[in-house]
């Protein structure tokens, strides 16, 4: 991963110092061996052995300086590396267009960026701290072993492979579990998930047993799955303890009879303990690189999602010169197919013509599932035709610059969300620098004013994320009056005043008659009453138009329409809602 | 749902760490023996058994050494090699044999400990998340009403992690250290009294570094548990509303307002992990200092003759001599002494977010649970030859009320629905009152719609007839029952909910419908989905009825959700249904298809329906007309219409306008 940039320099540091700090600790050792040596020595020692323990001293504290140095650095170093990653995967994420969010869901994307980063951070700490100081370690202490104890180093060398191998082996064994086991874990996580947020579908059902039953399953699933592969990890240190123990025995057992029979001269008796340290070293720094071989493969995972997100190629790019003003609001679909994913057999649109003049207001009707989303989605360019074109202004959307078309064309998407912070800051979305009064013109014009004025903090209401603390009604109104700060030449409603009543929605409509005029405005309901007096009625069906006109002409020629209408007039009576005003 | 009780602000994951209650820890040790008692001990006498082990071969070691050197010296004043390899290498031999025992009872043992954790481990954590969802099972909707859905996540996540940390890392590293050490003062005792003092002197020195080091980073830690809640918080939020960014061109600032957050934290892990990664360091070298002053006092103390070397090196046996390998091997345990102080102060952290996590798990344990005093139960019945009503034991279309007597006769009602609501109050806060003197009935077979602002309490009274909340006062029956009296089970049982919010289950699209009855056969799913109007989209996704559904039903319209979730009410085939705002993103042309279904399904059966859309509702039986909690109006459409109330205003909102 490229990201590691700024970690390099530190790592290089890191590494340096523990060497330090290592051999100083080696170091150390010998000089002890040699102080105890030197002790049995001679009869008057006290100078010689206080100038050893000052350099002793010194030497500690050296690396304890370049230990702590390091330390720092390490923490510095990878915490920068979490911070950049994060970044990136932010940016990136900021950057997909409507089609790699739908790729990867909202789920998918956060876990990647909290806890898959977190994984991969601390292996990553982990790597810098230890991968350059164990094999160092690890081939310092063999040299000093052969150094020190001769022939006898040669028990290293027949116990390391033994060691080396059963750690590969149970690596190997057991990363396949964790990788199948972290998958029916998430399983498990979303699975409590949807009983948090459903609770009052299981009670209602009454499915507390069923779900418990369910849960416990799955959860024994993981349970005996983890613990399959953690017993398998558990012979890690039992294979190394057993290796280290044959060595000291080893060791021991030869030492002994090579010095006495050799009468003391094949080494130095002070060396013998000095070997045993070394086997010690060597084991430790090798249980540490198989260690990392354990936590790199469990965030190997970690790392090919993060991947996933870094490579994913945003699929709405600006185009070489872009349009940056957008003349007017007229809207032209030419023979427009568009299918979500290219792998769909079905078209969700299909040879959709189509011709809105500046100003108008179009009403967008069509049963669940008619692809009315869709086709307005294609207006700020959210996702791209497959085949045809979408003109605004009279030029193709995709010859704009997309920040100055989507800031022509307002959306209030019908799964909309307002942010954590004040009402004000929520209204600023449409444009930061708006003024006070600006903000209460918008919201008077979508009928939010006042309701907010019955707030007790009003305008510095604080809202909840996810916009908890208001109704529906309310929050549809404020994202209303959010899109409207943008002075959009088009302005787009996706069934959003569902959850107004219809006395308050016929004041937004007759409110954007009279305030913005010669903006075009879209409207998608459900309600006859919400377009019923709308310019241009389009009525789409599976995809395709079915008839455009007004209320009038299609209450006379379309079948659709009149059943639509007429399921939300029955039973009416004689009555007011069918007329005209 | 409840909109009265705010979600607790803030985000979830970065909780400040307080202080641990007092008795978790016993409470979760108490609990992991209730769990693993054999194996626990098992384990602790393992490693119990394996930290002796570590600590004892120095002192063969020693003797090792020694004897080596014994015989090197006697060599050097002219014995063979070969007589004193016959004189002392069995002796050696010995030793090593010994020495080879000891390891293998530690290997044993670590071995023991090391798969017997695993066990443990995982399967204590299986049973603390199964505990804990089938309390959450138990609790009252208030419960998911007042927490945050994130919050609750946390406790399976972020704290089941922290008790992993804690039961097989935190706990078994404490016990050993300890035993390690008690095992390494005492030889070291053994050895000498006075190079002990000098390494317990040190341990002090690095308990105090570790405090100073430790409390400061424990500060730090928990600030950077704070940021990385809020920079996680925002990612959340904004990948949530991607949409709503990309259409409000906000990428520059949200980029901006998350790199605020992200240095932030950087800074403070920074900081956290710097204190982290030094205190080994400075630790281990205290250590190495260490050595170096117990060897200094050594000498010093040889060197001026205070003290003959064999007093100060005196064993207990008052002969033994400072030998060399004495020196080596104490030597190796002040190594091992200071180690072990080093990784207990690097277990601290760990163990207080252990607890931490115990605590928030044993607090879902502690909630109250949903109390269920009813013992009025809903069976299957039929009439027998007499007309009289018996118990059935299979599906029959007919249900009754199974009411057993103090005297312990039983008494079977008709489940008829018949639902009346007297002078009923209520609040979600108990000085907040949303409900006020509600009185109502359904007579059987009726159609009873409810129609108001948002928030006049239209949901409010569907929740107190499924008892998700308890009334305030007032009184509500059913078929005249005290709906108290019933078993909520049996309650919900005979009440069908179809809620605006559709919560689909991962599965496949089959699996969603059966939810409303599990035995369902495939055929009647079906005729459910063909009831809801739902068969045909269906029989269009990709394999049709079994088409696997993620959580959040994506791929899936809002309104085919609906639909969805009306075919699993339906299939359940309930005596008594809600529809919550059912098909609010329907069209109202498949609303009307759907409403037919319906219609034929509860003929005869009660139905309260709660819709903002009038022609979902045009139809009942009876309209009653909310606001703030009061019925204003009731009476049917035509009676309403007559009335030219509210309804009327309602109704004809948009001609009143001009």
């Amino acid at each position: 991963m490229e990201c590691l940039i700024p970690a390099i320099a530190g790592e290089l540091i890191t590494f340096i110092q523990n060497g330090n700090e290592k051999l100083g600790e080696l170091f150390i050792t010998r000089w002890l061996i040699e102080l105890v040596q030197g002790k049995f020595g001679t009869e008057n020692i006290t100078p010689v052995i206080v100038s050893i323990c000052l350099i002793l001293v010194v030497l500690a504290m050296l690396s304890l300086t370049f230990g702590a140095l390091a330390g720092m650095h390490c923490s510095r170093a990878s915490c920068g590396f979490a911070k950049n990653l994060r970044e990136r995967l932010f940016y990136k994420s900021q950057d997909f267009s409507f089609e790699n969010i739908d790729k990867f869901s909202t789920s998918s994307l956060v876990t990647r960026l909290t806890t898959d980063v977190t994984n991969v951070q601390q292996s990553f700490m982990m790597i810098i701290r230890t991968a350059i100081r164990s094999p160092f370690m690890f081939i310092f202490s063999i040299v000093m072993a052969f150094s020190v104890g001769g022939k006898m180093a040669w028990i290293f060398v027949i116990v390391l492979p033994i060691l080396l191998f059963t750690l590969i082996m149970v690596a190997r064994n057991a990363m396949p579990i964790f990788k199948k086991v972290f998958k029916k874990y998430d399983t498990l996580n979303s699975s409590i998930q949807e009983n948090v947020a459903g609770m009052r579908v299981v009670k209602s059902f009454v499915r507390e047993d069923y779900e418990k039953d369910k849960f416990s399953r799955a959860s024994d699933d993981v349970r005996a799955d983890f613990t399959r592969a953690e017993k398998i990890l558990a012979l890690n240190s039992p294979v190394m303890q057993l290796c280290m123990y044959s060595l000291m025995v080893g060791i021991l057992f030869f030492g002994s009879r090579i010095l006495i029979s050799s009468g003391g001269v094949a080494f130095e008796i002070g060396n013998f303990s000095t070997l045993l340290t070394y086997g010690m070293q060597t084991l430790m720094s090798l249980m540490m690189i198989s260690m990392i071989f354990v936590m790199v493969t469990m965030s190997a995972e970690s790392a090919r999602r993060i991947c996933e997100v870094l490579d994913e190629e945003t699929t709405i790019k600006n185009p070489e010169n872009p349009v940056t003003k957008v003349e007017n609001g007229d809207i032209e679909f030419k023979n427009v197919y568009f299918k979500y994913a290219q792998r769909a057999e079905k078209f969700a649109l299909s040879n959709v013509n189509l011709t809105i003049k500046s100003g108008q207001t179009v009403g967008i009707i069509g049963g669940t599932g008619s692809a009315k989303s869709t086709l307005i989605q294609l207006i700020p360019r959210l996702y791209d035709v497959t085949e045809g074109q979408v003109l605004v202004g009279g030029v193709d959307v995709r010859n704009y610059d997309v920040v100055t078309l989507r800031d022509s064309v307002s959306v209030v998407l019908q799964k909309n969300v307002l942010f954590s912070g004040t009402i004000k800051e929520n209204l600023r979305w449409g444009d930061e620098n708006a003024t006070d009064e600006d903000m209460i013109r918008v919201c008077k014009l979508a009928c939010a004013d006042e309701f907010i004025q019955g707030f007790p903090d009003k305008y510095d209401t604080y809202i909840e994320q996810g916009g908890t603390n208001v109704s529906g009604g309310q929050k549809q109104r404020l994202c209303i009056a959010r899109a409207l700060l943008k002075k959009p030449k088009i302005l787009i409603l996706d069934d959003s005043t569902s959850a107004v009543d219809t006395r308050t929605d016929a004041h937004i409509r007759k409110a954007f008659m009279e305030e913005i005029p010669n903006t075009t405005k879209l409207i998608i309901a459900q309600r006859i009453s919400s377009i019923q007096d709308a310019d241009v009625i389009i009525i789409l069906d599976d995809g395709k138009i079915n008839a455009i006109g007004n209320h009038e002409s299609l209450l006379e020629s379309n079948d659709i329409y009149k059943e639509i209408y007429t399921s939300q007039t029955k039973g009416a009576g004689s009555t007011e809602e069918g007329g005209n005003k | 749902m409840n909109k009265t009780v705010k979600n607790p602000r803030g985000p979830v994951m970065g909780r400040p760490m307080k202080k641990v209650k007092k008795g978790t820890f016993t409470r979760f040790m108490k609990l992991l023996f209730s769990f693993y008692k054999a194996p626990l001990i098992l384990v602790f006498v393992c490693i119990g058994l394996s930290a002796v082990a570590t600590a004892c071969p120095s002192i063969f070691q020693r003797n090792v050494l020694d004897t080596v050197a014994l015989a090197i010296t006697e060599m050097s004043k002219g014995a063979t090699a070969d007589a004193m390899m016959e004189k002392y290498f069995p002796q050696i031999a010995t030793y090593i044999i010994i020495l080879a025992s000891i390891y293998l009872v530690g290997l044993l043992c670590a071995f023991i400990q090391t798969r017997t954790m695993a066990t443990i481990t995982q399967g204590s954590l299986h049973k603390f998340r199964t505990l804990m969802f089938g309390k959450m099972q138990k609790l009252p909707i208030k419960y998911f009403d007042t927490n945050a859905r994130g919050e609750i996540m946390s406790r399976y996540t972020n704290d089941i992690d922290a008790l992993r940390q804690l039961i097989s890392q935190s706990i078994p590293q404490v016990i050993t250290t300890s035993i390690i050490l008690l095992t390494v003062t005492t030889m070291m005792l053994i050895m000498s009294f006075w190079m002990a003092m000098v390494v317990i002197l040190g341990v002090v020195a690095m308990t105090i570094t570790s405090r100073v080091i430790g409390g400061s980073g424990a500060k730090h830690f928990r600030r950077q548990q704070e940021s990385l809640g809020d920079a996680e918080g925002y990612i959340e939020e904004m990948i949530n509303g991607q949409k709503v960014v990309k259409v409000f061109n906000f990428e520059p600032k949200s980029k901006q307002k998350f790199n605020q957050l992200n240095t932030t934290l950087c800074k403070h892990a920074t900081m956290a992990n710097t204190r982290a990664n030094t205190l080994m360091p400075i630790m281990n070298n205290i250590g190495h200092i260490l050595y170096a002053v117990l060897v200094f006092v050594g000498t010093l103390l040889i060197g001026q003759n205070n003290l003959s070397l064999e007093t100060i090196f005196n064993g207990t046996t008052g002969t033994a001599v400072f030998t060399i390998g004495t020196a080596v091997a104490f030597l190796g345990l002040s190594k091992q002494f200071t180690n072990n102080v080093s990784q207990l102060s690097q277990q601290a952290n760990a163990i207080i977010m252990g607890l931490a996590g115990a605590e928030r798990v044993f607090e879902l344990l502690d909630e109250e649970p949903e109390v269920d005093d009813g013992y009025v139960t809903l069976v299957d019945a039929r009439e027998d030859e007499n007309g009289t009503i018996v118990e059935a034991d299979k599906h029959t279309g007919m249900w009754a009320w199974k009411h057993p007597h103090s005297d312990g006769t039983v008494t079977y009602t008709k489940l008829t629905g018949d639902v009346r609501l007297k002078e009923v109050d209520f609040g979600y806060v108990e000085d907040k009152i949303v409900l006020h003197d509600i009185s109502l009935y359904a007579e059987p077979g009726q159609k009873i719609a409810f129609v108001g602002a948002t928030g006049a309490g239209k949901t409010t009274i569907t929740n107190l007839l499924n008892r998700f909340y308890d009334i305030a006062d007032g009184k509500i029956r059913y078929d005249g029952i005290n709906i108290n009296k019933i078993k909520k089970d049996d309650l919900r049982r005979s009440l069908g909910i179809v809620l605006q919010d559709v919560n689909l289950f991962t599965g496949t699209v089959m699996d969603n419908i059966r939810y409303g009855k599990l035995d369902a056969t495939d055929e009647e799913c079906i005729e459910a989905a063909k009831l809801a109007n739902a068969h045909s989209f269906i029989e269009m996704l990709p394999d049709g009825y079994n088409t696997m559904l993620s959580g959040s039903g994506s791929g899936l319209s809002q309104g085919q959700r609906q639909l969805i979730s009306i075919a699993r009410a339906a299939v359940a085939d309930p005596p008594v249904m809600i529809l919550d705002e059912a098909t609010s993103s329907i069209d109202t042309r498949t609303e009307s298809i759907v409403s037919a279904g319906m219609d034929s399904l509860m003929k005869g059966r009660t139905v309260f329906v709660i819709a903002h859309r009038l022609s979902t509702i045009k139809n009942s039986d009876v309209i009653m007309v909310l606001d703030k909690g009061r019925i204003i109006e009731r009476g049917s459409h035509d009676d309403l219409i007559a009335q030219k109330g509210k309804y009327y205003q309602l109704y004809t909102g948009v001609f009143e306008l001009d």
